[in-house]
């Protein structure tokens, strides 16, 4: 009898709990062309689900990852390992004397991809590039308001503002016109959200009323086409076979999705994945002395700070500043908090970034020279507040406990300070109008030029947005950063950019704390494999050995 | 038995528009700003942020959203995901058969071990096997899923081979999603040796989740039996001389079993909430992974959309353990 109604039981949870599942099968399922069925796959453990496969939209890294890095191309594109720019699907440009007018002369014979869903009946020209951009740029554009529209690179990076219009002026040649001169233009054009989608492509899902597709079932011209996806399982690709660098060495790529760092490195270590992202720093001198494994290293092109809300007595006086800077002892951070994956920053960019200034000399730990400095400014003893924020950065992998060691360090020259911290929105807001007495917080770079460091953190315009987080306006250092914006010569921008250095070292608004390091570790069969100084992940040259 | 049924589905509406009012209400009580997370150290401007919030309707008052929303999902419409921009229940569908066919599995393991153990240790009470059994099942009802999972993981698939450690199936496997169960995709793919492989990535996640359920039932169908055995016409059965294993399973065993029932109905909730834990661990791209990540980053439809549908789910089976009551005591019905 029991067993009887124990067999009930086990059917009815089957039952009750089969009723919600009709149809499953809703990821995009395609299988690209070509004779890539049969080699090995080179497995990549990533960190979590993209949120689409259209870097137009994309808000994170992770997106950038499975679109833009492996999908598709851009006019011009970033060497990969570097920050440098170098001709992708522009062949060549020309910049006019003015500096506001860009021509592009486009390559010849490069193909999209062929797959189950879409096959490419021309190859790419200059309608492909106007159909990309347009669909941000302009409002009644068809496809402006598919999926949201939330074009959020190309309105950070103020592109709505900058580009007066883009012209074809015959199939391939494409002129981008400027409404000023803009320095970090070409650079902008090789971040991830310029990538050039396929305008036949787009036409043919308009026609069939599914525009959406566009950005769930990518079509592009790079190195590997898209095939299959499985929110939070799986993304699979192949090689693309006419690809116009040359076809990938590995068939197929795929990555495997795995948010927990511990299981991502277990995976790697069995052989489930070849290359894994973001290791855990704890688990870096494990991975060194796997002898199956490798680990590459790089400094990140991010900065940590700590700023000092100007606006609020004491701050505002220089040398109040300074003493912050002289009072914590960064080298205990680095070992406590960055266990090793952190440097200790000098400047606001990062070393990796031309125009970085090796001569400026930083203020050393010194906590008498602190109290000097308070006594002089009249401060000896005052209270504050360290912001902490409560997410993981990788320029700053534990705010609470680096605000906690700055809070025992500014005790030992007589400051009170109180460790806050909000849920991220609340932090980021509360920050932005400037509620602060100091904080700590962040910056990861978007196209490795400086300006793209300068101008969002300490310009007069972002003291008065929020974004400056120290509400610092130097007019002498605004002035050297908005001339910067406007000079071609790379040179003359460097030597500005230097210069503002040194007015930020001394006017000291925040304290540089780190750049934190950027760890890679792969399986030895691996070669090829580059890191990105963006952050990102390229499978482009990568093959097994 | 018809008003017993239409009384239990009474209670269902007040439920359903509770949990819809409750998620509702939470998630915005809760700190943060989908626009604002999303946009990060960057930052939006005020005109873009208002733009933003009138783009997702958050601009509106609260209850306008609320009975938007109720109208919506009475419609069948969950809404749009604000992260990945896709109807809420095509994500939900995609991902809940991961979910489910992790929880049959974890729970019939619970089952058919925690039932016969439970009765064991009834029958031979205060022998080693009460005890040991016993003190095991306190370790696994206070086991930190996650450590347990990662332990399983080092043991098993690290040190002696014989588990993979995360995944639903080998990446030599490309098995096209028919009903989303891995086992019978891979059963119908006919590849061979997938369906043996989807079995190998289903074991360590099974026992961990099935961990909590499986001591909870132990115990239970043990306390319970010892309850029941204790009773007079057991005594009688065994005075006329009835074979003991006819005892314990004809005569205690159904008697026992509606507080057991009970408890399995409950260990459904468990089983939602361990998944989260197991789901993460073991990359297992169930709903519990996409709800936390939804809560983190406050997208408001999806939270709403997925802890309703996880509500409907448990609301149904708790109402069909009901019903099964009736079916084993039918004097339940009769009051």
């Amino acid at each position: 009898m029991g067993a009887r109604y124990l067999g009930v039981v086990v059917g009815l949870v089957w039952l009750a709990g089969c009723s919600p599942n009709e149809d499953p099968n809703t990821e995009p399922q395609a299988v690209a062309e070509g004779g890539a069925e049969s080699g090995q796959a080179l497995v990549y453990c990533s960190e979590g689900s993209p949120e689409s496969f259209n870097p137009q939209l994309a808000t994170s890294g992770t997106t950038f990852d499975a679109s833009s890095r492996q999908i598709y191309n851009r006019l011009v594109e970033f060497v990969i390992g570097t920050t440098n720019v170098e001709p992708g699907l522009a062949e060549s440009w020309q910049v006019s004397e003015d500096g506001k007018v860009y021509t592009f002369k486009l390559r010849k014979g490069v193909k999209f991809h062929t797959t189950k869903f879409f096959a490419p009946t021309r190859d790419f020209n200059a309608d492909d590039v106007l159909f990309s951009f347009n669909r941000m740029r302009l409002k009644d554009h068809p496809y402006h308001p598919v999926s949201n529209g939330v074009y959020k690179y190309f309105v950070d990076m103020d592109m709505g503002a900058i580009l007066e219009d883009v012209v074809k002026l015959d199939d391939y040649t494409v002129q981008f016109r400027l409404v000023r001169r803009e320095a970090p233009f070409l650079a902008n054009l090789a971040m991830d959200f310029a990538s050039i989608l396929s305008n036949e492509y787009g036409d043919q899902l308009l026609k069939a009323g599914t525009p959406e597709k566009i950005d769930v079932q990518p079509i592009g011209s790079g190195p590997f086409a898209f095939q299959r996806y499985q929110k939070d399982a799986f993304i699979r690709y192949v090689a693309h076979d006419n690809y116009w660098r040359g076809r990938e060495k590995i068939d197929k790529l795929v990555f495997a999705i795995t948010i927990d760092p511990s299981v991502r490195f277990a995976r790697l270590k069995k052989g489930e994945c070849h290359v894994m992202a973001y290791p855990l720093p704890a688990d870096i001198e494990a991975m060194r002395n796997d002898a199956d494994l490798m680990v590459d290293e790089q400094p990140g092109l991010n900065i940590g700070y700590w700023a000092f809300n100007l606006n609020k007595p004491p701050f505002n006086d220089k040398r109040v500043r300074q003493a912050m800077n002289h009072a914590v002892n960064r080298q205990a951070i680095m070992d406590a908090v960055y266990q090793g994956t952190g440097k200790i920053a000098r400047n606001p960019i990062p070393p990796t970034i031309w125009s970085y200034n090796e001569q400026i000399s930083d203020y050393g730990y010194d906590p008498d020279k602190a109290r000097a400095l308070l006594k002089e400014a009249g401060a000896e003893t005052f209270k504050t507040d360290i912001w902490a924020m409560p997410v993981q950065r990788p320029y700053n992998p534990n705010a609470r406990k680096m605000a906690e060691m700055i809070q025992q360090d500014l005790s030992k020259v007589g400051i009170e300070a109180e460790v806050i911290s909000y849920e991220w929105g609340t932090y980021l807001k509360k920050s932005r109008d400037g509620e602060h007495g100091t904080i700590l917080l962040g910056w990861t770079g978007d196209n490795g030029d400086p300006d793209n460091f300068f101008s969002p953190l300490l310009s007069c315009a972002s003291a008065r947005s929020g974004n400056n987080r120290a509400f610092w306006c130097n007019e002498e250092f605004d002035k050297l950063i908005t001339d910067a914006r406007q000079v071609e010569d790379k040179a003359e921008r460097a030597r500005l950019y230097q210069q503002a250095q040194a007015i930020f070292k001394d006017d000291a608004p925040w304290l540089t704390v780190a750049h934190s390091v950027r760890y890679q570790p792969y399986r030895k069969e691996i070669q090829g494999l580059k890191i990105d100084p963006f952050g990102g992940i390229y499978f482009s040259g990568v093959s097994f050995r | 038995m018809f008003r017993y049924l239409l009384s239990k589905l009474g209670i269902l509406v007040p439920t359903f528009l509770g949990v819809t009012f409750l998620t509702f209400a939470l998630i915005r009580l809760a700190p943060g700003d989908p626009v604002l997370i999303m946009a990060g150290e960057r930052g939006v401007s005020p005109e873009r942020y208002a733009e933003l919030r009138a783009q997702f309707g958050f601009d509106q008052p609260m209850l306008v959203q609320y009975f938007n929303y109720l109208g919506d999902v009475l419609r069948g419409d969950l809404g749009i995901s604000v992260v990945t921009h896709t109807p809420v229940l095509t994500e939900f569908l995609g991902l809940f058969p991961a979910t489910l066919e992790l929880a049959i599995i974890a729970i019939m393991l619970a089952i058919c071990l925690g039932l016969p153990a439970g009765v064991i240790a009834a029958v031979k009470r205060n022998s080693p096997f009460d005890y040991s059994l016993m003190g095991t099942s306190l370790i696994g009802y206070s086991m930190p899923i996650f450590w347990w999972g990662l332990l399983l993981i080092l043991f098993f698939s690290i040190n002696l081979g014989w588990t993979p450690v995360a995944g639903r199936l080998g990446f030599e496997y490309d098995v096209e999603p028919v009903t989303g169960f891995m086992l019978i995709d891979t059963l119908l793919s006919g590849e061979p040796g997938a369906f043996k492989d989807a079995v190998h990535h289903l074991i360590l996640p099974a026992i961990v989740l099935g961990t909590i359920p499986l001591a909870v039932i132990a115990r239970m169908t043990r306390s319970s039996m010892l309850e029941v055995l204790g009773e007079d016409y057991i005594r009688t059965a065994r005075a006329k001389g009835l074979h003991p294993f006819l005892v314990v399973f004809q005569h205690a065993l159904r008697n026992a079993l509606i507080p057991v029932v009970t408890v399995i109905g409950l260990q459904v909730s468990v089983l939602m909430t361990g998944a989260i834990l197991t789901e993460t661990i073991f990359s297992w791209p169930g709903i519990g992974k996409w709800l936390l990540e939804s809560i983190y980053r406050r997208d408001y439809p999806a939270v709403q959309g997925g802890v309703l549908l996880v509500a409907t789910v448990v609301i149904l089976v708790n109402t069909v353990v009901d019903l099964l009551y009736s079916v084993i005591n039918p004097k339940i019905r009769k009051q």
